[in-house]
C-alpha cells in the first residue's frame, strides 16, 4: 500500500511518544483492541487555565494509526478541552490523506481524544 | 552492506525469479528462428519439434517426482491443477460418495474449490491441524465416513512451510479406496517426492515457485491404479482429453528445465538455504516474546515464519520496507483479518497480526541475511518503544484480563 508523505513522516519521526506520569492534571485515554490490530493510548496534561499543555501517545497499530495519534498530540497541545473535542476524524483523515481502508485509524484517534478528555473530567469533577 | 541491493527479496514462497538457464531455454521457443510450432500440428516438422520439446519437458517433470511421463497433464498453474484434481475427481466419483476431507490451512485454490463443490451438494470437512500445523492419519481416520471419496492435503504449507506426512496419509487412503490429492506447489525442489513409493493419486505442481515461469503447471494423474477425472476445460482433446488447450511450448519447456535443475541441485541447494535460514533464526531468537509459527523440524529449509508479540504486523512491514517479506496480517488487502492459517493453528489474533514470513531461496546471500537481522531487530525495538501493549507487558499486566473497547 502506498502511504502519503505525511503518514510516512509521522511514522518515521513520531511526535510526542511517551508516557506522562499520572496525577490529577492528566487525562488518559486508551482505545482499540489488540485483536483488531490497533490500540491507541493518548495522554493529555491540563494546566490551571484548562489548556492542554502537553500530550503524549503510544500506539500499537499500522503506520496510519501511528501517524493519526502522532498528529493529534500536536493538534491538541495549546487547546482547551472543548476545542480539542472539536477535532474530528475527517480533519485527521484529510490532513494525512488516508485511504478509505484506513479511515478507522482516524476514528480511533478521535475516540482517543474523547477518552482522554473524559478521563480528565471524571477525575476532576 | 555497501554491496547489498535493496530491497532484499525474501519472499521465495510467493514466487521465484526465473533461473537464467531456464529463461534461455524458453527464449528458444518463441520466434521464427526458434521452436515456435504448435505441438499438436501433425503435418510438418514445426509441430514435430515442438512436440519433442514438450515430451522432453514432460519427462523432466516425471523424473523429479519419479513418475511416468504419461501421468503428467499440463495446466496453467497449481490453481488450475487443484481445480482439475478436486472437481474432476469429485464429479467422476460422485456416485461412490459425496464427502471430501481437507485442511483449514490449505491454499485458497483448494478451499475455494471445495466451497464450490459444497454448493453443488458435496459435503466437505475442513480439519483443524495440530498447533504445529501438522495433521495425523488418526485425525483423517476419525473424519472419514463411508461416503468419503477424496482427501486433499497439501505437501508443504505456503505460509509456515511445514511438511505433511503424505506417505502415511497415502497408506491410509489407498487402503480405504479414497482418492488422495496433494497440492505440491511449494514442495518441488525442496522435499524429495517419489511417486513410485508414495500412494498419492493426484498431485498439483507449478513452475514459478521452483525458478520457472508463471502461468504453467502440471497435474500428476496416477495410472496404476488408474484415477479418472472429469475434464473441466473442454476443447481439442489435448492431454488425453483431461485438459484441452494449445500447449504453451515455451512455458512447458521452462517448467521442464527448472524441474531438471531442481532434481540436480536440490540436495546442495537445500543445505545452503537451511544454513541461511538458521543464521536468520539464530539472529532473532534471543529477542523477547518471539514465536516461531509451525513445526520447526518438519519444515522446508527456506521458511521462517515468526511472530513478534506486541508489534503490529503492518507497521512492521512498513519498517521493513527494505525487505520483501509477507505479513500474516491481511491489513494490506483492505480487510483486517489476520492470517487464516495462523488462526487455524490456534494462534491468537495479536500473534497472527504480528507474524512475518521470511522465505529464502537460490539467490539469497549471507550478507543479505545479516543485514536483515539488523534491520528486523531495530524495527521491532522501535515499534515496541511505541507500543502501549509492550509497556503493559513489561508492567506485568495480563492483556487477556483487560476489557478492550473493540471497534
Amino acid at each position: 500500500m502506498a502511504y502519503s508523505e505525511k503518514v510516512l513522516d509521522h511514522y518515521e519521526n513520531p511526535r510526542n511518544v511517551g508516557v506522562i506520569e499520572d496525577d490529577m492534571s492528566v487525562g488518559t485515554g486508551m482505545v482499540g483492541a489488540p485483536a483488531c490490530g490497533d490500540v491507541m493510548k493518548l495522554q493529555i496534561k491540563v494546566n490551571a487555565e484548562g489548556i492542554i499543555e502537553d500530550a503524549k501517545f503510544k500506539t500499537y497499530g499500522c503506520g496510519s494509526a501511528i501517524a493519526s495519534s502522532s498528529l493529534v498530540t500536536e493538534w491538541v497541545k495549546g487547546k482547551s478541552l472543548d476545542e480539542a473535542a472539536e477535532i474530528k476524524n475527517t480533519h485527521i483523515a484529510e490532513e494525512l490523506a488516508l485511504p478509505p481502508v484506513k479511515i478507522h485509524c482516524s476514528v480511533l484517534a478521535e475516540d482517543a481524544i474523547a477518552a482522554a478528555i473524559d478521563n480528565y473530567r471524571t477525575k476532576n469533577q | 552492506m555497501s554491496n547489498i541491493k535493496l530491497p532484499i527479496y525474501l519472499d521465495y514462497s510467493a514466487t521465484t525469479p526465473i533461473d537464467p538457464r531456464v529463461a534461455a531455454k524458453m527464449a528458444e521457443c518463441l520466434t521464427i528462428e526458434g521452436n515456435f510450432g504448435n505441438p499438436a500440428s501433425r503435418s510438418h516438422s514445426f509441430g514435430w519439434t515442438a512436440e519433442a520439446a514438450v515430451d522432453n519437458a514432460r519427462q523432466q517433470i516425471a523424473d523429479l517426482v519419479n513418475a511416468d511421463p504419461r501421468e503428467i497433464v499440463w495446466t496453467s498453474g497449481a490453481t488450475e491443477s487443484d481445480n482439475l484434481a478436486i472437481k474432476g475427481a469429485a464429479h467422476f466419483y460422485r456416485k461412490k460418495g459425496n464427502h471430501i476431507i481437507t485442511l483449514k490451512t490449505e491454499h485458497k485454490a483448494v478451499l475455494d474449490t471445495c466451497r464450490q463443490l459444497e454448493r453443488e451438494g458435496f459435503e466437505v470437512t475442513y480439519l483443524e491441524p495440530l498447533e504445529n500445523g501438522l495433521v495425523t492419519v488418526d485425525m483423517l481416520k476419525a473424519a472419514t465416513t463411508d461416503q468419503t471419496i477424496l482427501i486433499s492435503v497439501m505437501h508443504v504449507n505456503n505460509e509456515i512451510g511445514v511438511i505433511q506426512d503424505i506417505e502415511a496419509i497415502g497408506e491410509f487412503t489407498r487402503e480405504n479406496r479414497i482418492i488422495f490429492h496433494v497440492d505440491a506447489a511449494q514442495s518441488t525442489g525442496k522435499v524429495d517426492i517419489d511417486l513410485d513409493k508414495l500412494k498419492v493419486d493426484l498431485m498439483s505442481f507449478c513452475a514459478h515457485k521452483t525458478y520457472g515461469p508463471k502461468g504453467v503447471g502440471a497435474l500428476y494423474v496416477r495410472r496404476k491404479p488408474r484415477v479418472r477425472l472429469e475434464a473441466q476445460m473442454h476443447g481439442g482433446g489435448h492431454e488425453r482429453g483431461m485438459r484441452s488447450g494449445t500447449l504453451a511450448t515455451h512455458q512447458i519447456v521452462g517448467m521442464g528445465e527448472c524441474f531438471r535443475i531442481a532434481k540436480e541441485e536440490m540436495a546442495t541447494e537445500n543445505e545452503r538455504i537451511r544454513m541461511l535460514r538458521d543464521r536468520l533464526y539464530n539472529g532473532l531468537k534471543d529477542m523477547e516474546e518471539v514465536y516461531v509459527n509451525g513445526d520447526m523440524e518438519h519444515r522446508i529449509a527456506g521458511n521462517l515464519n515468526i511472530s513478534f508479540n506486541f508489534v503490529e504486523g503492518e507497521s512492521l512491514i512498513m519498517a521493513l520496507r527494505d525487505l520483501a517479506v509477507s505479513s500474516g496480517s491481511a491489513c494490506t488487502s483492505a480487510s483486517l483479518e489476520p492470517s487464516y492459517v495462523l488462526r487455524a493453528l490456534g494462534r491468537n489474533d495479536e500473534l497472527a497480526h504480528s507474524s512475518i514470513r521470511f522465505t529464502i531461496g537460490r539467490f539469497t546471500t549471507v550478507e543479505e541475511i545479516d543485514y536483515t537481522v539488523e534491520l528486523v531487530r531495530a524495527a521491532v525495538e522501535k515499534l515496541r518503544d511505541l507500543s502501549p501493549l509492550w509497556d503493559m507487558y513489561k508492567d506485568g499486566v495480563d492483556l487477556n484480563s483487560v476489557e478492550w473497547v473493540a471497534h
